[in-house]
C-alpha cells in the first residue's frame, strides 16, 4: 500500500463520477444526466474517520455507494486492496463486499420488518458462506454484545426496539463479516439528541476495538468536527475542500465551507449574540443542470468574473505533510 | 398585569387501546406581548401536543384536555367555541408546521391559499388581499413576489415551501406565532435563513413566539426564555442567558452536554444520557427522569417533584437543584 503523509492509503478514489441519466418523450430518450458525483478524488488512510459533509443533494450519499459499488460508477477509479472496484466483476465484487460495509440513516426503513434481530444481523454471514448455523449463532450473539444489546433479544423484531437500538442492530449487521472499512450515512440524524451521543460513542469505540476505517456523512458539523480525523466538504457533486478537521473549522480557506460553518447554531447565548453570520442565499441549484466552472459562483459573496468562467482547480495550499486542498480562486485571501 | 398567554396546569391525555397516555402533565408558563419562548425537549416529550391542546386542534377521540386553561388575552382557549377558537386561529394566533405541506394546499396555488385567508379574517376584496399576499411573499424574501402568487406549492423549495407558510401565518398580523420545528426537516444553511428571518420579523412586527425544537442549540440565540420538557413535564424553565450558563436540571445538563463543541478541539467521549425516554402511559410518582438520572438518590425514586423556585424567574423540577447549583466547573461554560 502507498503512503501518503506518512499515513497508509487505504482507499484511493479516483475522479470518481455517478451522473444519472435523465429520460424524456415517448421514446425515452436520454435528454440529460443528473451530476451527483462530477469527478471527485481524495483518499482515505487506513483507520481514520474521513468525514463527507454538504447540504443535501451534494451527492454525499451517491458518493458513499459509488465507493462501495452499490451503485456503478459513471467514471473513475475505487482502488481497495490492490484492486480497481469498478472493475470487478459480480463474484470478485461479492467476495471484497465482506470488507466494507454501510450504515444507514434511517433505522426505521433500512431493518427488515419481518426479521428477526438474529436473522438480520445473521444475514451477511449466511450470504458469505460464513461458519455454519451455530457458530453464526454464537457470532450473532457476539456481535448483540459487542453494540450494547442483549443477546437475550436475538429472537425479537425491529418494531420491539427503539430508535437508538434499531441503530445498534444496523450497525451489528454491518460488522458481521469482520469488516474494515465502514461507510455510516448519516447514522444519527434520525435519532434523538440523547440518543446520538450513545450512538457516536459506540461507533467510536468500534474504530478503536476492531481497527475500522470509516468514511462518515453526516449534515452536523459539530458532531463531524468530534468524530473525524480530516474533513471532505461537497457541493454540486464536487469536493470542494479537504483537510484536517480542526484546519477545515478553524482555518477554512473555501467560502461554502464558511458559509456552512457560520450557519451551525451555538448553544451559548452569548457567542450567538457576538456572531458575525455569514447566511447563504438560496438553496442548492439543481445538479441536472450545474453553474458553469465554479458550480458554487452564484451563492458566493467572493465570486468574480474568473468563478463563472474557469474551473477552479483542486490544489494543496497546505504543505506536503500537511494537505489542505481547496477548490477556490479566491482561496489566497482567506489565508 | 395581564399576560398575552398564560397557560395554567395545562393536562392533555390520550385515551387508546393501548392504555391512557399521558401526554401533557399539568404544565404552566406565560407570554407577554412580543416575547419568546422555546420549548424544548425529546420527540415524544410532549411539545406538540402541549401547543395543540391551546390551539384546540387535539384529535378528539383519543385525545382530550382533561384539565387547565390557557388565557389567551384573557379569555380561556380551553373548552372554547370552535367557531370563535377558529377565528383566533389564523388570525390572533398562527402556527408554522414542520412540513409544510401540512399546512398548504397543494392544488391551490400559493397566491389563493394567501388571499383567502386574508379576505376571510380581514375582509379585504380581491385586489387588497392579492397586494397583500404579494407583499407577504416580499417580506420573507421570495424573490418577484407578483409571479410567485400563482404557484402552485411543489414549485418551491423545500426553504421557500417554509417561507410561504410563515408568510400565510403572518398575513393577518397575529399578536403570538408558534412554530413546531419549523426547520427541522431542513438544511443548517436553510434554517439559518429562516432563524434570521423570524427574527427580523419580530423586531419588524412585533409579535409573541412560541418556537418549539429539540435542539437546544437552535433557540440560544434567538429567544428570551425555555422550558425543558420531558416526558410531559416541564422540567426547568428559565431566561436564555441563566439557562445555558447554569442549567439546574440533570436533563437539561445532559442534552448540553451530549452535542459536540463546535469551537473545542480534542474533546473527550461525549457524555451521552443512558437508558430511553419513560412510556408515558404511567402516573409518575417518581421524578420521571430518575432512571436515566446520574444524579438520583432514593427520594427521587420515591417522589416526583414539582416544579421549584430556584431564582428570579428560574424553575426546577429536580430534588437536588441546590446540589447542581452548589457544584462547580458544572455549567456547561464553566
Ligand atoms: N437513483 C437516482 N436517480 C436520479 N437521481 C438521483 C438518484 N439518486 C440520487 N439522485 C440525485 O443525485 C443528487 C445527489 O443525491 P445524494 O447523493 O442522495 O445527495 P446527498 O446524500 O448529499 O443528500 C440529488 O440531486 C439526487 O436527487
Ligand atoms: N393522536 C395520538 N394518539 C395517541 N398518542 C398520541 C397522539 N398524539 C400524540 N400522542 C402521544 O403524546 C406524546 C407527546 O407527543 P408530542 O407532543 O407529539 O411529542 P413531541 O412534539 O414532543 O415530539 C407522545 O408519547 C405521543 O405518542
Ligand atoms: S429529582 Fe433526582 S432523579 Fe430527578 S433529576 Fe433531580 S436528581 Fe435526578
Ligand atoms: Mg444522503
Ligand atoms: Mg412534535
Amino acid at each position: 500500500m502507498s503512503q501518503e503523509n506518512g499515513k497508509e492509503i487505504f482507499i484511493q478514489v479516483n475522479n470518481l463520477k455517478k451522473h444519472f441519466p435523465i429520460f424524456r418523450g415517448v421514446f425515452r430518450r436520454q435528454t440529460g444526466a443528473v451530476k451527483a458525483v462530477d469527478g471527485i478524488s481524495f483518499n482515505i488512510y487506513k483507520g481514520e474517520t474521513l468525514g463527507l459533509v454538504g447540504e443535501s443533494g451534494c451527492g454525499k450519499s451517491t458518493t458513499g455507494r459509488s465507493i462501495l459499488q452499490l451503485l456503478k460508477p459513471t467514471d473513475g477509479e475505487v482502488l481497495f486492496r490492490g484492486q480497481d472496484l469498478t472493475q470487478l466483476g459480480q463474484n470478485e465484487l461479492r467476495k471484497s463486499r465482506r470488507h466494507m460495509q454501510m450504515i444507514f440513516q434511517d433505522p426505521y426503513a433500512s431493518l427488515n420488518p419481518r426479521m428477526t434481530v438474529g436473522n438480520i444481523i445473521g444475514e451477511p454471514l449466511e450470504i458469505h458462506n460464513i461458519g455454519d448455523a451455530n457458530s453464526r449463532k454464537e457470532r450473532v450473539k457476539e456481535l448483540l454484545r459487542i453494540v450494547g444489546l442483549n443477546p437475550y433479544f436475538i429472537n425479537r423484531y425491529p418494531h420491539e426496539f427503539s430508535g437508538g437500538q434499531r441503530q445498534r442492530i444496523g450497525v451489528a449487521r454491518a460488522l458481521a463479516t469482520n469488516p474494515d472499512f465502514i461507510v455510516a450515512d448519516e447514522p444519527i440524524s434520525a435519532l434523538d439528541v440523547s440518543i446520538q451521543a450513545q450512538v457516536v460513542n459506540l461507533l467510536d469505540d468500534l474504530k478503536d476495538d476492531l481497527g475500522l476505517t470509516y468514511l462518515f456523512i453526516a449534515h452536523d458539523l459539530s458532531m463531524i468536527r468530534y468524530i473525524s480525523d480530516r474533513v471532505a466538504v461537497m457541493y454540486l457533486g464536487k469536493i470542494v475542500e479537504l483537510s484536517d478537521k480542526d484546519v477545515i473549522f478553524d482555518h477554512s480557506l473555501h467560502p461554502y465551507t464558511q458559509a456552512l460553518l457560520s450557519a451551525i447554531p451555538i448553544p451559548d447565548p452569548e457567542k450567538e449574540a457576538k456572531r458575525q453570520r455569514l447566511i447563504l442565499e438560496g438553496g442548492v441549484p439543481s445538479p441536472a443542470n450545474p453553474p458553469k466552472a465554479c458550480n458554487f459562483h452564484p451563492r458566493c459573496s467572493y465570486a468574480t468574473d474568473i468563478c463563472s468562467e474557469v474551473d477552479p482547480e483542486f490544489r494543496n495550499m497546505g504543505t506536503e505533510s500537511a494537505a489542505h486542498w481547496v477548490a477556490c480562486h479566491h482561496a489566497e485571501q482567506f489565508k | 398585569m395581564t399576560h398575552l398567554l398564560e397557560v395554567r396546569e395545562l393536562v392533555t391525555k390520550f385515551y387508546t387501546e393501548q392504555g391512557v397516555v399521558n401526554a401533557v402533565n399539568g404544565i404552566s408558563y406565560t407570554l407577554d406581548e412580543g416575547e419568546s419562548i422555546a420549548i424544548v425537549g425529546e420527540s415524544g416529550s410532549g411539545k406538540s401536543v402541549g401547543v395543540l391542546s391551546i390551539m384546540g386542534l387535539i384529535p378528539s377521540p383519543p385525545g382530550r384536555v382533561d384539565s387547565g386553561e390557557a388565557l389567551f388575552n384573557g379569555r380561556d382557549m380551553i373548552g372554547m367555541d370552535p367557531e370563535e377558537l377558529r377565528h383566533i386561529r389564523g388570525r390572533e394566533m398562527a402556527m408554522v408546521f414542520q412540513d409544510p405541506m401540512t399546512s398548504l394546499n397543494p392544488v391551490l396555488t400559493v397566491g389563493f391559499q394567501l388571499t383567502e385567508s386574508l379576505k376571510l379574517h380581514l375582509g379585504m376584496d380581491d385586489n387588497q388581499a392579492k397586494k397583500r399576499a404579494a407583499e407577504m411573499l416580499d417580506l420573507v424574501g421570495i424573490p418577484n413576489p407578483e409571479g410567485r402568487l400563482s404557484d402552485y406549492p411543489h414549485q418551491f423549495s423545500g426553504g421557500q415551501r417554509q417561507r410561504v407558510m410563515i408568510a400565510m401565518a403572518l398575513s393577518c398580523n397575529p399578536s403570538l406565532l408558534i412554530a413546531d420545528e419549523p426547520t427541522t426537516a431542513l438544511d443548517v444553511t436553510i434554517q439559518a435563513q429562516i432563524v434570521e428571518l423570524v427574527k427580523q420579523l419580530q423586531e419588524k412586527l412585533g409579535m409573541a413566539i412560541i418556537w418549539i425544537t429539540h435542539d437546544l442549540a437552535l433557540v440560544a440565540g434567538m429567544v428570551d426564555k425555555v422550558a425543558v420538557m420531558y416526558a410531559g413535564y416541564i422540567v426547568e424553565q428559565a431566561p436564555v442567558h441563566d439557562l445555558y450558563k447554569k442549567p439546574l436540571h440533570p436533563y437539561t445538563l445532559g442534552l448540553l452536554h451530549s452535542m459536540p463543541k463546535l469551537d473545542a478541539t480534542g474533546q473527550e467521549r461525549l457524555a451521552s444520557i443512558e437508558g430511553l425516554p419513560p412510556d408515558l402511559r404511567q402516573n409518575f410518582q417518581h421524578c420521571p427522569f430518575s432512571p436515566r438520572c446520574p444524579y438520583a438518590i432514593d427520594k427521587c425514586k420515591q417522589e416526583n417533584p414539582a416544579l421549584m423556585s430556584t431564582g428570579p424567574n428560574r424553575l426546577s423540577a429536580c430534588w437536588r437543584w441546590e446540589d447542581l447549583r452548589e457544584e462547580t466547573g458544572f455549567g456547561v461554560n464553566a
